[in-house]
């Protein structure tokens, strides 16, 4: 079983991004549960989501406490929230932020984690730049295809235009087309770098 | 087809396959997206004919339903914690008067303190109201107690409540198999009310009865509840031959063979239950779990033979009997009657805590030791618990419980997650 943590604030579309990856999941023909953190949810205060995956049907029902990977929506919580709560070092990090971990303050967190599983995605630039407003959801899950290779980008796409029909549903794939062009270019610098 | 989607959909599109005609509505968290979606496919007219009443309270949605069901109509609302407890008297009369409606409840806690996380308080307070309560441990289970619960319903004249843990399924999206339209409709005849209200035909219904023929009367909504005993597992087995997949029953065994051990619990709780009793079977715990489904009738002879031979049973439950403790342990021990064995009572997730695999573990194996107390409490912090307490003994005007733990708690600490 894979699971997913997503953190962000109330507006960003946080349970919306859950609920997008375990529909791609779904898609491909997989088990996938996605439920948000509930509490009175309004604009702007700390949103949890989850996302589990699976090959066969999933009867677990608790909060994702140790999650395989970890989306952050929103940079400003890092220090706030313990987003990194119950990380593991062989994890899929994924932060929208244009920053480096080591610019973000987390270089000495993260020494010991993988580095080809550690990336930053200015998904709000791209998700503004394809859709005109700056919610990194759907680019986010972009990044996560291509870090993850849990999931293939035309499954991602393909939920999002479930889910979004038109102008709105073409623009965030795009976003994620972009995001997830940009995470794989930036995977092929980490690696070759690490070969190199 | 299969279909991945939010609980409150699944549960919505599986009423509307049912052909309600009269559905009323009062919105309250976690219910709300359930009438929210059936509003939409009633304007749309994917559902019709039928009628969407928006109420002013829930006490006048089930006061709709019961006029409505009264005149022949297939009537549904949906409803949960203080929503419940408001239409109370309306729920007893929906039982007294036979009115076969069927009403979602979406699990949640009851103030004071104001809560809005799941838990089983809600539906428990009514479990001797007259209504059958049927508990869903998966959405897609959820879905399909509602085709069964209409069946159920109009063949002994007695409305059912479908109960499913609020948020946990209600919020999760996960995979489900929408039945076809004919199906159901072959598993679901046309509603032929027993009674109704017809201008052409008058009738009264609901006339006073005295003391010669009130126990009587009474009675006969009991002799119903018996017959559901013999109905549930027969719609049940209907149900798994029209569409192919078992969903209700009166209860539901897992790895109980030669369990010495064995968990009762109701609603979404067993399938974290069951992952944990897998991982204790793999070291060679003989332990199983035991899945209340139908809680009204409570089914005493099915759940004797599925804990008489246990060494221990352990009854975990999301609703605190205040004075007592359990209340599904009150009643798995009537089915134990004359049986010696080991029984602990554990109340759990009380207002949205977490029930987790690891504090499960942990409760397992105390079980397994007979280290734990017959009334316990899962996670209970119990530094917050003496604090007040201490507080209460040291001061005449100690103040208010909720703020004063609330203070203990300190911000942070009562965020999400």
């Amino acid at each position: 079983m894979f699971q997913v943590r997503i953190h962000g604030r109330g507006g960003q579309g946080v349970v919306t991004a859950a609920e997008l990856l375990s529909l791609a999941a779904f898609n491909e023909g997989r088990y996938a549960q996605a439920f948000p953190s509930f509490g009175s949810e309004r604009m702007g205060a700390p949103v949890v989501a989850f996302c589990r995956i699976d090959d066969h049907e999933i009867r677990v029902r608790e909060p994702v406490m140790e999650p395989d990977a970890l989306i952050v929506q929103d940079p400003t919580l890092l220090h706030q929230v313990d987003v990194f709560g119950g990380c593991k070092q062989d994890g899929f990090i994924l932060i929208n932020t244009a920053k480096s971990f080591d610019e973000l303050g987390l270089g000495e967190f993260v020494r010991d984690f993988r580095h080809e599983r550690l990336l930053t995605v200015p998904a709000a630039e791209l998700a503004r730049e394809h859709t005109g407003r700056p919610v990194a959801n759907a680019a986010l899950l972009g990044g996560f295809a291509a870090v993850t290779g849990l999931i293939s980008i035309d499954a991602v796409a393909g939920a999002i235009r479930a889910r979004f029909t038109g102008a709105v549903g073409e623009g965030n794939v795009a976003a994620a087309m972009a995001a997830y062009a940009w995470v794989g270019d930036e995977l092929r610098e980490l690696t070759g770098a690490a070969s190199g | 087809m299969l279909r991945q989607v939010e609980g409150s959909r699944a549960v919505a599109e599986a009423v509307a396959l049912c052909r309600p005609e009269v559905i009323c509505a009062y919105p309250i968290s976690p219910q709300t997206h359930i009438v929210e979606n059936l509003s939409q496919l009633v304007k749309t007219s994917e559902l019709a004919p039928c009628e969407f009443v928006n109420v002013e309270s829930e006490f006048a949605a089930m006061s709709v339903a019961i006029g409505a069901s009264a005149t022949g109509a297939r009537a549904y609302t949906a409803t949960a914690s203080q929503g419940l407890l408001y239409m109370v008297e309306a729920l007893y009369n929906a039982s007294g008067l036979g009115l076969p409606i069927v009403m979602t409840v979406a699990n949640r806690a009851i103030g004071a303190p104001i809560n809005i996380w799941n838990d089983h308080s809600d539906s428990m307070s009514q479990r001797d109201s007259g209504w059958i309560q049927l508990y869903a441990e998966t959405n897609q289970e959820a879905l399909d107690l509602h085709i069964q619960a209409f069946r159920l319903a109009e063949e002994l004249s007695t409305p059912v409540m479908v109960c499913m843990d609020g948020f946990i399924l209600t919020h999760a999206v996960e995979r489900v198999d929408m039945p076809e339209q004919e199906l159901v409709d072959a598993f679901l005849p046309p509603f032929q009310p027993r009674q109704v209200l017809d201008p052409a035909e008058p009738i009264s219904i609901g006339a006073m009865v005295g003391p010669e023929a009130f126990m009587e009367v009474k009675y006969l909504a009991h002799a119903k509840q018996m017959q559901a005993l013999e109905l549930i597992p027969q719609i049940a087995a209907d149900f798994k031959h029209a569409f192919g997949r078992e969903s209700g029953g009166l209860v539901r065994t897992y790895r109980v063979e030669d369990a010495e051990t064995i968990v009762v619990a109701l609603g979404s709780v067993l399938g974290t239950i069951e992952d944990t009793v897998d991982e204790l079977r793999e070291q060679g715990e003989r332990i199983g779990v035991l899945g209340i489904t139908a809680f009204r009738p409570f089914p005493l002879e099915a759940v004797r033979d599925a804990l008489g031979h246990a060494k221990r049973v352990l009854v975990l439950e999301k609703a605190l009997a205040v004075g007592i403790g359990g209340i599904v342990s009150m009643n798995v021990r009537a089915a134990l009657a004359g049986i010696h064995l080991h029984g602990y009572t554990v109340i759990a997730g009380l207002g949205g805590r977490p029930i987790t695999k690891a504090s499960l573990r942990g409760l397992f194996a105390d079980a397994v030791a007979d280290r734990l107390e017959p009334l316990t409490f899962l996670d209970m912090d119990w530094d917050l618990v003496n604090g007040e307490l201490e507080r209460i003994g040291s001061s005449r005007t100690s103040g208010p419980h909720a703020e004063n733990i609330l203070r203990d708690v300190g911000p942070v600490a009562a965020g999400p997650v």
